[in-house]
């Protein structure tokens, strides 16, 4: 397919304005227009209607056989959650038997809160994000989480537009520190309250987020290197 | 001129005190120091020779792994994370190639299943000799530093007889296996197993009941259970704290669940319960590694796999048991050829963190120890 690279969510390093004459021929190309809507009129739709997360995920290539498509994830929990919060809960699924939570940012700290004390995930595995630049809210903050209890597994997700700040976990998970000054580091997504964020991998001067999309690879800080390493250029 | 001189000072009984007790040294250790296993720069705050506080500085060997694997294809990134954790290279192999499986809907073929597993213990216990022999020298027993090494060799020379590479094996590929056992296989795994337990015999008769050995570890960087779970700190860090955890038990993965195996767990959470878990984990290795070869089954090595892999959209998080704890993926896919992100919890950077909370209190010493009881790899830490 020679279009096959040309996804709703493909990887793009150029900048939007280049892509847009593309991304808008796709759909027209494709022969099922209706079920492969671009990403960005997929994700706002899907907080309207809370309980029914059908297409949560973009459709892979219009030619391609869909995968396995998230189910909702029905729990006593998630009914319950649903109950307190309305429509904050924007989404639970279940994809390859694993199940994870869409929350508002706003309601974000209490349900975290909720799943430690209430749901007994004590353990916090990780805390990553994603980054969607054509969508409206860029970035996705997901937080893994296990319960020693339950021996369970989920992960609860947020997603922020650039520039917005998310709630730090550090007072409910101590071990959420260094993974949110990585998160800060590759992302520059900044965490409210958190007792020291700054930079963990990259030097403390260092220019720019890497793992944002819009970093290309060989993209590099060349002041920060001239200056400290004394090379022209570190690639 | 016209401001009075201070004199105090003068009374050296008080000043004796004071000195002593406000006199706070920032000493600086690494990133070039030979017990920090790579380069690892700890700050830290000493009174004397007391440890008040640390901050690690680290970062210096970070290759942007995450960054190289959105712009790589799914094969094509394989070989890259064995340069992570670089003596436990295999179990890098394993946890990414799965995780990649689950997200294409495939599961490796029984075979290649017993292969795997046979070639991640093997690994797990060159991990954990590495970590016996650099542990024990910071600590100033040289001995088992050679013991060690030399026994690792033959772990080595598996790998190399099956795959070519002795560290970096890139062993294992998305859906299978990729080489078939060679020759005399079996006989090796049996060979090493034999020869393999006198030798723990051998390390635990220099060590266990060394005086100094039981001095220098006993009651160092103790970690109580609550605390390694509010730090995630896993692997047998948190094993020595009592919790009684291990992936291949509470979600097993390959064919774990065909073996009978203990997971040893500590009491006091102590360097010295750390190094008897370790210990003991690598006979339950060696019990693994004696089941799997036995029952090795008959049969294809790699699944169905498309050539060109392109899994659909949707992410999937797995991990699994690496020898230092929890390693895990998480991996976005777009339905492309390339992975939209992938993350990689490594057990190390996490495990690191609780460094401050295990040396306060501790002397500089102590320290050496305590970073090298947690058993880190700078590779995984800096990615």
């Amino acid at each position: 397919m020679p279009e096959e690279s040309k996804g709703p969510d493909s990887i793009s390093l150029q900048p939007e304005g280049v892509k847009a004459p593309a991304e808008a021929a796709a759909p027209g190309t494709g022969t099922e227009g209706v079920k492969a809507p671009p990403a960005a009129a997929a994700r706002p739709t899907a907080s309207v209607k809370p309980d029914a997360p059908a297409a949560p995920k973009p459709p892979a290539a219009p030619a391609k056989s869909a995968g396995p498509v998230p189910e909702p994830w029905e729990s006593e929990f998630v009914a319950h959650l649903r109950q307190q919060y309305g429509s904050g809960i924007e989404e639970a699924s279940r994809y390859l038997g694993q199940t994870y939570l869409v929350v508002d940012q706003a309601i974000l700290p209490e349900v975290l809160r909720r799943m430690r004390d209430d749901e007994g995930f004590d353990y916090l595995v990780d805390v990553t994000a994603v980054h969607y630049p054509k969508r409206d809210q860029q970035f996705e903050v997901l937080y893994v989480m296990y319960s020693f209890p339950k021996n369970e597994r989920t992960r609860v997700k947020t997603k922020i537009k650039d520039g917005e700040h998310v709630p730090s976990a550090v007072l409910i998970w101590e071990t959420a520190n260094w993974l949110e000054r990585e998160v800060f580091d590759m992302f520059g997504i900044v965490f409210d309250g958190h007792p020291g964020l700054k930079r963990i991998l990259l030097p403390d001067e260092w220019k720019g987020h890497p793992l944002r999309k819009d970093y290309d690879i060989l993209l590099q800080d060349r002041e920060w290197v001239q200056i400290n390493l004394g090379i022209e250029s570190g690639q | 001129m016209s401001q009075p001189i201070d004199t105090s000072y003068l009374d050296l009984d008080t000043k004796d005190e004071t000195f002593l007790d406000s006199t706070e040294l920032v000493l600086n250790m690494g990133p070039q120091h030979p017990s920090t296993h790579g380069v690892l720069r700890v700050i830290l705050r000493l009174d004397g020779e007391k440890v008040l506080g640390t901050e690690c500085v680290i970062g210096y060997l970070h290759r942007g792994v995450e960054k190289i694997g959105e712009n790589r294809t799914y094969a094509m990134f394989n070989p890259y994370v064995d340069r992570m954790d670089y003596v436990a290279a295999v179990s890098n192999g394993l946890g990414y190639c799965e995780t990649v499986e689950n997200l294409l809907s495939v599961e490796a073929p029984p075979r290649a299943q017993y292969i795997r597993v046979i070639l991640t213990e093997l690994c797990r216990i060159s991990s954990h000799q590495v970590w016996l022999g650099t542990h024990a020298l910071d600590i100033g027993a040289v001995t088992p530093l050679f013991y060690a090494f030399r026994d690792r060799e033959e772990v080595l020379k598996i790998f190399e007889k099956y795959c070519g590479a002795r560290l970096t094996t890139h062993a294992f590929r998305i859906g299978g296996c990729i080489y078939e056992t060679y020759d005399g296989f079996e006989q090796d795994v049996k060979k090493f197993c034999s020869f393999f337990l006198p030798k723990l015999d051998e390390y635990e008769e220099l060590l266990t009941t060394n005086r100094i050995w039981v001095t220098r570890t006993k009651g160092v960087g103790i970690l109580k259970p609550e605390d390694c779970i509010a730090l995630g700190v896993t692997g047998p860090v948190l094993r020595a704290s009592g919790v009684k955890w291990d992936l291949r038990k509470s979600q097993p993965y390959e064919c774990y669940k065909d073996f009978d195996f203990k997971i040893p767990t500590g009491i006091n959470g102590d360097t010295y319960d750390r190094y008897l878990v370790r210990i003991a984990e690598m006979r339950q290795s060696v019990r693994i590694l004696q089941q799997a070869v036995e029952a090795i089954p008959t049969g294809p090595i790699m699944a169905k796999v498309p050539k060109v892999i392109k899994p659909p959209a949707g992410e999937v998080y797995h991990s699994i048991e690496a020898p230092k704890g929890e390693l895990g993926y998480f991996i976005v896919s777009d339905g492309s050829t390339q992975p939209y992100r992938v993350r990689v919890r490594p057990p190390s950077f996490v495990n690191l963190q609780a460094l401050d909370k295990m040396v306060r209190g501790l002397l500089v010493a102590d320290v050496v120890a305590v970073i090298g009881t947690l058993d880190i790899v700078l590779g995984e830490v800096d990615r």
